[in-house]
Protein backbone atom coordinates (compact mmCIF):
# COMPACT_ATOMS: atom_id res chain seq x y z
CA UNK A 1 0.00 0.00 0.00
CA UNK A 2 2.76 2.39 0.64
CA UNK A 3 4.41 0.97 -2.31
CA UNK A 4 1.53 2.29 -4.41
CA UNK A 5 0.96 5.45 -2.42
CA UNK A 6 4.70 6.71 -3.33
CA UNK A 7 4.18 5.29 -7.01
CA UNK A 8 0.17 7.68 -7.39
CA UNK A 9 1.78 10.51 -5.58
CA UNK A 10 4.78 10.79 -8.00
CA UNK A 11 3.13 10.11 -11.06
CA UNK A 12 0.33 11.83 -10.57
CA UNK A 13 -0.25 14.15 -7.73
CA UNK A 14 3.43 15.61 -7.27
CA UNK A 15 3.97 14.70 -11.07
CA UNK A 16 7.61 16.32 -11.83
CA UNK A 17 6.57 18.36 -14.77
CA UNK A 18 3.88 19.90 -13.96
CA UNK A 19 4.50 20.42 -9.79
CA UNK A 20 7.54 20.32 -9.84
CA UNK A 21 8.98 21.91 -13.01
CA UNK A 22 11.76 19.28 -13.44
CA UNK A 23 12.23 18.68 -17.25
CA UNK A 24 11.06 21.44 -18.63
CA UNK A 25 13.28 21.68 -21.72
CA UNK A 26 12.08 18.16 -23.37
CA UNK A 27 8.43 18.78 -22.24
CA UNK A 28 8.39 22.09 -24.26
CA UNK A 29 11.06 21.21 -27.04
CA UNK A 30 10.19 17.28 -27.96
CA UNK A 31 6.17 17.40 -26.95
CA UNK A 32 4.87 19.13 -30.80
CA UNK A 33 4.33 15.72 -32.37
CA UNK A 34 2.98 12.76 -30.48
CA UNK A 35 5.07 9.61 -31.50
CA UNK A 36 8.69 11.13 -30.32
CA UNK A 37 6.74 12.04 -27.22
CA UNK A 38 5.84 8.54 -26.82
CA UNK A 39 9.49 7.65 -27.54
CA UNK A 40 11.37 10.43 -25.09
CA UNK A 41 8.97 9.29 -22.14
CA UNK A 42 10.12 5.57 -22.33
CA UNK A 43 13.36 6.42 -22.61
CA UNK A 44 13.75 8.81 -19.93
CA UNK A 45 11.17 5.98 -18.11
CA UNK A 46 13.67 3.73 -18.82
CA UNK A 47 16.89 5.67 -17.55
CA UNK A 48 14.90 7.13 -14.29
CA UNK A 49 14.27 3.85 -12.78
CA UNK A 50 18.00 2.89 -13.42
CA UNK A 51 18.92 5.98 -11.90
CA UNK A 52 16.60 5.70 -8.92
CA UNK A 53 18.72 1.60 -8.71
CA UNK A 54 22.33 3.28 -9.01
CA UNK A 55 22.01 6.22 -7.19
CA UNK A 56 20.38 4.43 -4.19
CA UNK A 57 23.09 1.60 -3.95
CA UNK A 58 25.95 4.44 -4.52
CA UNK A 59 24.31 6.71 -1.88
CA UNK A 60 23.92 4.17 0.64
CA UNK A 61 26.52 2.28 -0.18
CA UNK A 62 29.39 4.28 -0.63
CA UNK A 63 28.78 7.70 0.26
CA UNK A 64 26.71 7.64 3.45
CA UNK A 65 29.15 4.91 4.96
CA UNK A 66 32.46 6.83 4.22
CA UNK A 67 31.09 10.09 5.40
CA UNK A 68 30.96 11.45 1.60
CA UNK A 69 27.63 12.86 1.06
CA UNK A 70 29.18 16.37 0.51
CA UNK A 71 30.07 14.85 -2.56
CA UNK A 72 26.55 14.15 -3.91
CA UNK A 73 26.00 16.72 -6.44
CA UNK A 74 29.31 15.51 -8.70
CA UNK A 75 28.86 12.04 -8.11
CA UNK A 76 25.19 12.02 -8.76
CA UNK A 77 25.88 13.94 -12.01
CA UNK A 78 29.10 11.42 -13.10
CA UNK A 79 27.22 8.43 -12.23
CA UNK A 80 24.23 9.75 -14.69
CA UNK A 81 26.32 10.90 -17.40
CA UNK A 82 27.92 7.43 -17.63
CA UNK A 83 24.98 5.54 -16.76
CA UNK A 84 23.60 7.13 -19.90
CA UNK A 85 26.25 6.43 -22.00
CA UNK A 86 26.43 2.40 -21.13
CA UNK A 87 22.57 2.19 -21.43
CA UNK A 88 22.77 3.31 -24.89
CA UNK A 89 25.66 0.96 -25.78
CA UNK A 90 23.85 -1.58 -24.48
CA UNK A 91 20.58 -0.93 -26.28
CA UNK A 92 22.67 -0.30 -29.54
CA UNK A 93 23.96 -3.69 -28.89
CA UNK A 94 21.35 -5.82 -27.61
CA UNK A 95 18.17 -4.50 -29.39
CA UNK A 96 18.23 -2.62 -32.94
CA UNK A 97 14.49 -1.37 -33.20
CA UNK A 98 14.61 -0.18 -29.41
CA UNK A 99 17.60 1.71 -30.16
CA UNK A 100 16.27 3.47 -32.94
CA UNK A 101 12.94 4.34 -31.43
CA UNK A 102 14.77 5.44 -28.32
CA UNK A 103 18.03 6.37 -29.34
CA UNK A 104 18.43 10.39 -30.55
CA UNK A 105 16.41 10.83 -27.56
CA UNK A 106 18.88 8.90 -25.10
CA UNK A 107 21.90 11.58 -24.76
CA UNK A 108 19.44 14.59 -24.20
CA UNK A 109 18.67 12.61 -20.84
CA UNK A 110 21.58 13.41 -19.30
CA UNK A 111 20.89 17.20 -19.14
CA UNK A 112 17.64 16.54 -18.09
CA UNK A 113 16.81 18.04 -14.73
CA UNK A 114 14.38 15.33 -13.48
CA UNK A 115 16.92 12.11 -13.45
CA UNK A 116 19.49 14.70 -11.43
CA UNK A 117 16.07 15.48 -9.33
CA UNK A 118 14.99 11.98 -9.27
CA UNK A 119 18.60 10.89 -7.47
CA UNK A 120 18.43 14.07 -4.79
CA UNK A 121 15.02 13.29 -3.86
CA UNK A 122 15.65 9.82 -3.51
CA UNK A 123 18.34 10.79 -0.85
CA UNK A 124 16.54 13.24 0.71
CA UNK A 125 13.40 11.54 1.56
CA UNK A 126 15.29 8.70 2.84
CA UNK A 127 13.51 5.90 0.60
CA UNK A 128 14.46 2.46 0.88
CA UNK A 129 16.16 0.28 -2.19
CA UNK A 130 12.34 -1.17 -3.04
CA UNK A 131 10.49 2.62 -2.40
CA UNK A 132 13.29 4.63 -4.54
CA UNK A 133 13.19 1.95 -7.51
CA UNK A 134 8.87 2.28 -7.11
CA UNK A 135 9.68 6.00 -7.01
CA UNK A 136 11.61 6.21 -10.22
CA UNK A 137 9.26 4.23 -11.72
CA UNK A 138 6.03 6.76 -10.68
CA UNK A 139 8.01 9.26 -11.75
CA UNK A 140 8.58 8.54 -15.36
CA UNK A 141 5.27 7.72 -15.60
CA UNK A 142 4.26 10.71 -14.20
CA UNK A 143 6.66 12.15 -16.99
CA UNK A 144 5.67 10.17 -19.86
CA UNK A 145 1.99 10.80 -19.24
CA UNK A 146 2.83 14.85 -18.87
CA UNK A 147 4.44 14.73 -22.15
CA UNK A 148 2.12 12.76 -24.10
CA UNK A 149 -1.21 14.27 -23.44
CA UNK A 150 1.07 18.12 -24.30
CA UNK A 151 1.65 16.68 -27.14
CA UNK A 152 -2.17 16.14 -28.24
CA UNK A 153 -2.63 19.13 -27.20
CA UNK A 154 -0.32 20.76 -29.14
CA UNK A 155 -0.76 18.61 -32.19
CA UNK A 156 -4.78 20.27 -32.40
CA UNK A 157 -2.86 23.71 -31.52
CA UNK A 158 -1.23 24.10 -34.85
CA UNK A 159 -4.94 24.31 -36.48
CA UNK A 160 -5.89 27.05 -33.47
CA UNK A 161 -5.60 30.60 -34.75
CA UNK A 162 -2.86 31.68 -32.37
CA UNK A 163 -2.05 35.58 -32.37
CA UNK A 164 1.17 35.62 -33.22
CA UNK A 165 3.40 36.95 -30.77
CA UNK A 166 1.91 34.02 -28.69
CA UNK A 167 3.18 30.99 -31.40
CA UNK A 168 5.69 28.67 -29.79
CA UNK A 169 6.42 28.79 -26.61
CA UNK A 170 4.16 31.15 -24.80
CA UNK A 171 1.35 29.60 -26.16
CA UNK A 172 3.05 26.12 -25.06
CA UNK A 173 3.35 27.22 -21.42
CA UNK A 174 -0.04 28.60 -20.99
CA UNK A 175 -1.30 25.34 -22.44
CA UNK A 176 1.34 23.52 -19.64
CA UNK A 177 -0.57 26.32 -16.84
CA UNK A 178 -4.15 25.01 -17.47
CA UNK A 179 -2.63 21.62 -17.56
CA UNK A 180 -1.05 22.09 -14.49
CA UNK A 181 -4.11 23.24 -12.85
CA UNK A 182 -5.67 20.25 -13.99
CA UNK A 183 -3.44 18.05 -11.90
CA UNK A 184 -3.78 19.76 -9.28
CA UNK A 185 -7.62 17.44 -8.99
CA UNK A 186 -5.80 14.93 -8.34
CA UNK A 187 -4.25 16.37 -4.68
CA UNK A 188 -7.35 14.95 -2.98
CA UNK A 189 -6.36 11.36 -3.93
CA UNK A 190 -3.62 11.26 -0.90
CA UNK B 1 40.91 37.15 -36.43
CA UNK B 2 37.55 38.22 -36.35
CA UNK B 3 36.65 42.32 -35.21
CA UNK B 4 36.23 41.87 -31.29
CA UNK B 5 33.16 43.32 -29.89
CA UNK B 6 33.65 45.74 -27.20
CA UNK B 7 33.14 44.88 -23.52
CA UNK B 8 30.27 46.58 -22.59
CA UNK B 9 28.77 44.88 -25.32
CA UNK B 10 29.71 41.35 -23.97
CA UNK B 11 28.09 42.58 -20.90
CA UNK B 12 24.91 43.50 -22.04
CA UNK B 13 24.36 40.85 -24.73
CA UNK B 14 23.13 38.55 -21.64
CA UNK B 15 20.92 41.12 -19.93
CA UNK B 16 18.59 41.39 -23.04
CA UNK B 17 19.59 40.84 -26.33
CA UNK B 18 20.31 37.24 -25.64
CA UNK B 19 18.64 37.05 -22.04
CA UNK B 20 18.45 33.43 -21.28
CA UNK B 21 15.51 32.83 -19.98
CA UNK B 22 13.07 35.35 -22.37
CA UNK B 23 15.04 35.15 -25.35
CA UNK B 24 17.04 31.78 -25.71
CA UNK B 25 14.19 30.06 -23.37
CA UNK B 26 17.25 28.20 -21.35
CA UNK B 27 17.16 27.12 -17.82
CA UNK B 28 13.48 27.11 -17.27
CA UNK B 29 13.04 24.44 -14.36
CA UNK B 30 14.72 26.57 -12.20
CA UNK B 31 12.87 29.83 -13.16
CA UNK B 32 9.49 28.59 -12.99
CA UNK B 33 9.78 26.36 -9.68
CA UNK B 34 11.61 28.67 -6.96
CA UNK B 35 10.00 31.93 -8.45
CA UNK B 36 6.82 32.05 -6.18
CA UNK B 37 8.67 35.35 -3.94
CA UNK B 38 11.28 38.04 -4.97
CA UNK B 39 13.63 36.98 -2.67
CA UNK B 40 13.49 33.20 -3.95
CA UNK B 41 13.90 34.51 -7.67
CA UNK B 42 16.64 37.06 -6.66
CA UNK B 43 18.63 34.08 -4.63
CA UNK B 44 18.50 31.39 -6.96
CA UNK B 45 19.44 34.01 -9.53
CA UNK B 46 22.08 35.38 -7.54
CA UNK B 47 23.63 31.54 -6.72
CA UNK B 48 23.59 30.63 -10.55
CA UNK B 49 25.26 33.87 -11.30
CA UNK B 50 28.09 33.09 -8.37
CA UNK B 51 28.11 29.30 -10.37
CA UNK B 52 28.24 31.13 -13.64
CA UNK B 53 30.98 33.64 -12.93
CA UNK B 54 33.39 31.34 -11.23
CA UNK B 55 32.88 28.38 -13.77
CA UNK B 56 33.56 30.54 -16.62
CA UNK B 57 36.77 31.97 -14.65
CA UNK B 58 37.60 28.69 -13.87
CA UNK B 59 37.14 27.08 -17.58
CA UNK B 60 38.70 30.06 -19.38
CA UNK B 61 41.77 30.47 -18.01
CA UNK B 62 42.06 26.58 -18.17
CA UNK B 63 40.69 26.33 -21.96
CA UNK B 64 43.82 25.26 -23.49
CA UNK B 65 44.42 22.45 -21.37
CA UNK B 66 41.47 20.40 -21.55
CA UNK B 67 41.00 18.07 -23.93
CA UNK B 68 38.76 18.58 -26.26
CA UNK B 69 37.06 15.31 -25.79
CA UNK B 70 36.55 15.23 -22.30
CA UNK B 71 35.49 18.69 -22.24
CA UNK B 72 32.00 18.27 -21.32
CA UNK B 73 32.16 15.98 -18.57
CA UNK B 74 35.31 18.81 -17.08
CA UNK B 75 33.05 21.38 -17.16
CA UNK B 76 29.93 19.57 -15.65
CA UNK B 77 32.48 18.81 -12.88
CA UNK B 78 34.49 22.09 -12.40
CA UNK B 79 30.03 23.75 -12.52
CA UNK B 80 29.24 20.61 -9.69
CA UNK B 81 32.12 21.75 -7.48
CA UNK B 82 30.86 25.23 -7.62
CA UNK B 83 27.07 24.35 -6.99
CA UNK B 84 28.25 22.21 -4.34
CA UNK B 85 30.24 25.22 -2.62
CA UNK B 86 26.62 27.71 -2.66
CA UNK B 87 24.75 24.37 -1.48
CA UNK B 88 26.80 23.99 1.84
CA UNK B 89 27.46 28.15 2.15
CA UNK B 90 23.39 28.17 1.53
CA UNK B 91 22.69 25.29 4.10
CA UNK B 92 25.17 26.96 7.17
CA UNK B 93 24.22 30.51 6.77
CA UNK B 94 21.10 30.79 5.14
CA UNK B 95 18.77 27.54 6.22
CA UNK B 96 15.43 29.15 5.61
CA UNK B 97 15.95 30.15 2.00
CA UNK B 98 18.10 27.20 1.76
CA UNK B 99 14.94 24.77 2.72
CA UNK B 100 12.76 27.03 0.51
CA UNK B 101 14.97 26.83 -2.55
CA UNK B 102 15.35 22.70 -1.87
CA UNK B 103 16.90 20.53 -4.46
CA UNK B 104 16.78 23.94 -7.22
CA UNK B 105 19.93 24.76 -5.68
CA UNK B 106 21.79 21.49 -6.46
CA UNK B 107 19.83 21.56 -9.60
CA UNK B 108 22.12 24.36 -10.73
CA UNK B 109 24.45 21.75 -11.91
CA UNK B 110 21.95 20.90 -14.84
CA UNK B 111 20.70 24.28 -15.67
CA UNK B 112 21.45 24.45 -19.57
CA UNK B 113 22.19 28.19 -19.35
CA UNK B 114 25.45 27.59 -16.98
CA UNK B 115 26.97 24.44 -19.20
CA UNK B 116 25.79 26.47 -22.61
CA UNK B 117 28.21 29.71 -22.14
CA UNK B 118 30.82 27.46 -20.97
CA UNK B 119 30.88 25.21 -24.21
CA UNK B 120 29.32 28.15 -26.16
CA UNK B 121 31.78 31.04 -25.08
CA UNK B 122 34.45 30.83 -21.96
CA UNK B 123 36.12 27.61 -23.58
CA UNK B 124 36.87 29.75 -26.53
CA UNK B 125 38.10 33.30 -25.13
CA UNK B 126 40.15 35.06 -22.59
CA UNK B 127 38.96 34.91 -18.67
CA UNK B 128 37.98 38.72 -18.76
CA UNK B 129 35.60 38.64 -21.87
CA UNK B 130 34.40 35.23 -20.64
CA UNK B 131 34.03 37.00 -17.18
CA UNK B 132 31.86 39.79 -18.44
CA UNK B 133 29.40 37.11 -20.55
CA UNK B 134 29.14 35.52 -17.38
CA UNK B 135 28.08 39.07 -15.35
CA UNK B 136 25.90 39.67 -18.10
CA UNK B 137 24.28 36.50 -18.40
CA UNK B 138 23.54 35.95 -14.77
CA UNK B 139 22.52 39.21 -14.77
CA UNK B 140 19.69 38.78 -17.35
CA UNK B 141 18.96 35.20 -15.92
CA UNK B 142 18.96 37.23 -12.11
CA UNK B 143 16.36 40.20 -13.73
CA UNK B 144 13.91 37.29 -15.31
CA UNK B 145 13.89 35.57 -12.18
CA UNK B 146 13.05 38.93 -10.07
CA UNK B 147 10.39 40.20 -12.48
CA UNK B 148 8.56 36.76 -12.96
CA UNK B 149 8.63 36.39 -8.56
CA UNK B 150 8.11 39.70 -8.00
CA UNK B 151 5.11 39.43 -10.06
CA UNK B 152 4.09 36.18 -8.69
CA UNK B 153 4.45 37.43 -5.11
CA UNK B 154 2.22 40.86 -5.38
CA UNK B 155 -0.50 39.27 -6.82
CA UNK B 156 -0.44 36.07 -4.85
CA UNK B 157 0.58 36.92 -2.21
CA UNK B 158 -0.01 40.80 -2.25
CA UNK B 159 3.58 41.49 -0.79
CA UNK B 160 7.28 42.36 -2.42
CA UNK B 161 9.77 41.32 -0.56
CA UNK B 162 7.66 39.93 2.58
CA UNK B 163 6.49 43.75 2.49
CA UNK B 164 2.87 44.56 1.88
CA UNK B 165 1.90 46.58 -0.62
CA UNK B 166 -1.40 45.41 -2.44
CA UNK B 167 -4.16 46.77 -0.38
CA UNK B 168 -6.38 44.67 2.01
CA UNK B 169 -9.33 44.85 -0.23
CA UNK B 170 -7.34 43.16 -3.07
CA UNK B 171 -8.17 39.66 -2.82
CA UNK B 172 -4.35 37.77 -3.71
CA UNK B 173 -5.05 35.06 -6.42
CA UNK B 174 -3.96 31.99 -4.74
CA UNK B 175 -2.94 30.32 -8.83
CA UNK B 176 -0.34 33.13 -9.05
CA UNK B 177 1.83 30.97 -6.31
CA UNK B 178 0.39 27.32 -7.29
CA UNK B 179 3.10 25.63 -10.20
CA UNK B 180 0.17 26.57 -12.33
CA UNK B 181 0.29 30.17 -11.89
CA UNK B 182 4.02 30.34 -12.87
CA UNK B 183 3.57 28.74 -16.26
CA UNK B 184 0.70 31.27 -16.91
CA UNK B 185 3.41 34.17 -16.30
CA UNK B 186 6.02 32.91 -18.06
CA UNK B 187 3.93 32.78 -20.95
CA UNK B 188 1.95 35.74 -21.02
CA UNK B 189 5.82 37.63 -19.78
CA UNK B 190 7.24 35.81 -23.38
CA UNK B 191 4.23 37.05 -25.47
CA UNK B 192 4.65 40.34 -24.07
CA UNK B 193 8.13 40.46 -25.05
CA UNK B 194 7.43 39.46 -28.80
CA UNK B 195 5.26 42.27 -29.03
CA UNK B 196 7.18 44.39 -27.53
CA UNK B 197 9.96 43.16 -30.04
CA UNK B 198 7.49 42.72 -33.39
CA UNK B 199 6.60 46.51 -32.46
CA UNK B 200 10.54 47.45 -32.61
CA UNK B 201 10.99 45.83 -35.92
CA UNK B 202 7.97 47.43 -37.44
CA UNK B 203 9.05 50.72 -36.55
CA UNK B 204 12.65 50.00 -37.92
CA UNK B 205 11.61 49.00 -41.26
CA UNK B 206 9.43 51.83 -41.39
CA UNK B 207 11.67 54.22 -40.84
CA UNK B 208 14.16 52.81 -43.47
CA UNK B 209 11.25 52.91 -45.88
CA UNK B 210 10.90 56.40 -44.27
CA UNK B 211 14.19 57.02 -45.16
CA UNK B 212 14.62 55.49 -48.75
CA UNK B 213 11.75 57.52 -49.49
CA UNK B 214 13.57 60.60 -48.55
CA UNK B 215 16.87 59.93 -50.76
CA UNK B 216 14.61 59.03 -53.32
CA UNK B 217 15.26 55.34 -53.88
CA UNK B 218 12.20 54.00 -54.44
CA UNK B 219 13.70 50.59 -56.19
CA UNK B 220 15.46 49.78 -52.47
CA UNK B 221 12.02 49.75 -50.89
CA UNK B 222 10.68 46.86 -53.06
CA UNK B 223 13.94 44.84 -52.43
CA UNK B 224 13.40 45.94 -48.94
CA UNK B 225 9.81 43.92 -49.36
CA UNK B 226 11.07 41.16 -50.85
CA UNK B 227 12.91 40.08 -48.18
Amino acid sequence: MELFIIFISAALVNNFVLAYFLGICPFVGVSNKLSSATSMGMATTFVMVITAIVSWLLYNLVLVPYNLAFLQIPSFILVIASLVQFVEMVIKKVSQPLYRALGIFLPLITTNCAILGLALFGSMREYNFLENVIFGLGAGAGFTLALVIMAGIREELDLADVPKPFQGAPITLIVAGILALAFMGFAGMI
Amino acid sequence: MKKQVTLSKEFFKGVWDNNPVLKQLLGLCPTLAVTVSAINGLAMGLAATFVLVMASLLISSIRKIIPAQVRIASFIVIIATFVTIVDLVMKAKFPDLSKALGPFIPLIVVNCVILGRQEAFASKNNPGRAFLDALGMGTGFTIALLVLGGIREIIGSRTFFGIQIMPDQFEPWLIMILPAGAFLTLGLILGAVNVYIDRKKRLEHESIIAHYKRVGREELIEELEVK
